[in-house]
């Protein structure tokens, strides 16, 4: 099941820059959350802090407390926190010299599972959960870098799924797809929050709107709002947030 | 905020594009506006008309009335598609999504209002022979009932919620004028049986212009959902 993440005056530096300010914030197990707000807001900083990837960047710094169903990430290993929470990135990223079915293994081969009946039901469970395994059951021996644009997002979401995490943070995950294979990826995602806790970097607000059952918008670095999609998208209590969804400027 | 304005348009939507698809959305609400100060303005024709009628017992002139209602029609038409081509093509949100809606459903109202009117026509139609009194209240009622109307057109216009608050009061003042025609019609259909069925056709013009300014309440209602995003009963 989902778990949740509950953030207590994060705060994020690129050297001397902070990109992220004082950030509190509930995220509700097995909902999809999506964080909104202009580029450069610290949107993505703020998913790369919840599985400590924004730390292994040189001259970055960060503060502040994140748990993980009541654990702060910091008392777990890195590694054991990205198992927990997966990620997916805006461009898909199959590794290009391996085949499909080798893509979504990859992490638990990594994790020490080398089990071949294992390891074959593990991939085709996580290509069923992304909604992939019709289409590519009969090549899993092609490479990842075979299938269409959307196709190995999902390719990517499963290999995420496959190491069985609660918590999937998501980049902008269908910003370079069409509207059929973002169609794809949204279904999945309202089928995948049944199981997983969701977190998805968007910059189309009407994906947002689609999709999400909570809004957070992100401006300067600051959370400015954060509430049911429903509410943030037909009365949002703050000028910023309706400047921004309404793309009024000024 | 000025900064984290321009952080806004440097960043995130192409600011040009931003701008001139709001201005789209601008431009499409700046339409609804124009349509529904049209309509307003053929209801308020359509209205004075009909009374008129009424007063002189002009069925031809009824039947010229009658015919008008189709105007009010294509203009409400020319609402629904401009709000739908706005929802496909802009996706408003928040308060434009208000607005858009908002415009829809007073120009519901203002078609309703329309048949409302030409429903005195239809009485002109059916009453026989003269008045049976001098009509004053009716008049005055409707005098009342279209500065509603006009009144929550502004009130739409501007996003005054103190212009659309106040209709909740001139709508009791209407409720009461048509208490008091219903009363003076059953005493006068009382004392001469004969005119009962004209009598009974005015209390329907009554009838019809109290509910005339029930849907200006309605538009008030519309106004405060703009602005607020709730929902407020004017009409109780």
């Amino acid at each position: 099941m989902g778990q949740s993440l509950s953030v207590h005056n994060l705060e994020a530096w690129y050297g001397s820059n902070k990109i992220l300010k004082g950030i509190n914030m509930e995220i509700r197990p097995n909902q999809v959350t999506a964080i909104i707000g202009p580029s450069g807001c610290g949107k993505s900083t703020f998913v790369r802090c919840l599985n400590r990837m924004h730390e292994t960047l040189p001259k970055t710094k960060v503060q502040g407390e994140i748990s993980l169903d009541g654990v702060s990430i910091y008392d777990l290993d890195p590694v054991t926190l990205r198992k927990k929470v997966g990620m997916v990135f805006q461009k898909a990223n199959p590794f290009p010299s391996m085949s499909i079915y080798d893509n979504v293994v990859a992490g638990l081969r990594l994790n020490g599972m080398n089990n071949k009946q294992e390891l074959k039901a593990s991939a085709e469970k996580s290509l069923r959960m992304a909604a992939l395994w019709d289409e590519v059951k009969d090549r899993l021996n092609y490479s990842g870098v075979s299938l269409s644009g959307g196709q190995q997002q999902r390719l990517c979401i499963a290999r995420a799924l496959a190491v069985e995490p609660s918590v999937l943070l998501m980049d902008e995950p269908a910003s370079a797809l069409d509207p059929i294979a973002t169609t794809h990826i949204e279904e999945l995602m309202g089928s995948l929050k049944e199981i997983y806790t969701i977190i998805i970097v968007t910059h189309n607000m009407q994906q947002a709107a689609r999709i999400a059952d909570s809004t957070a918008f992100f401006l300067s670095g600051e959370l400015v709002e954060h509430g049911p999609t429903s509410e943030i998208f037909t009365n949002p209590h703050d000028k910023r947030t309706e400047d921004y969804i309404t793309g009024r400027f000024g | 905020m000025i900064n984290e304005l321009k952080t806004i348009s440097q960043d995130g939507l192409d600011d040009e594009g931003g701008k001139l698809m709001r201005q789209s959305l601008n431009e499409g609400q700046e339409i609804l506006n124009n349509i529904l100060k049209d309509m307003g303005k053929e209801v308020e024709r359509i209205l004075q008309g009909c009374i008129e009628t009424l007063k002189s017992l002009d069925r031809t002139q009824a039947e010229y009335w009658i015919a008008q209602d189709q105007v009010v029609n294509n203009l409400e038409r020319q609402v629904d598609d401009e709000c739908v081509r706005l929802i496909a093509t802009q996706q408003p949100v928040a308060k434009d999504l208000r607005k858009v809606i908002s415009a829809m459903k007073i120009s519901t109202d203002l078609e309703r209002m329309s048949d409302l009117a030409i429903g005195i026509a239809k009485v002109t139609r059916r009453i026989e022979g003269p008045l049976c009194k001098p009509l004053v209240d009716i008049p005055l009622m409707a005098e009342k009932a279209l500065a509603m109307m006009r009144q929550g057109l502004e009130a739409y216009r501007n996003e005054d919620m103190d212009l659309a608050q106040k209709l909740a009061m001139q709508d009791d003042e209407v409720d009461h004028l048509y208490n008091q025609i219903v009363r003076d019609l059953l005493v006068i259909m009382s004392k001469k049986p004969e005119i009962i069925d004209q009598g009974m056709y005015l209390t329907f013009a009554g009838r019809y212009l109290e509910r005339f300014a029930d849907h200006a309440t309605n538009i008030g209602e519309n106004v405060i959902y703009i602005k607020t995003a709730e929902r407020k009963d004017l009409n109780k």
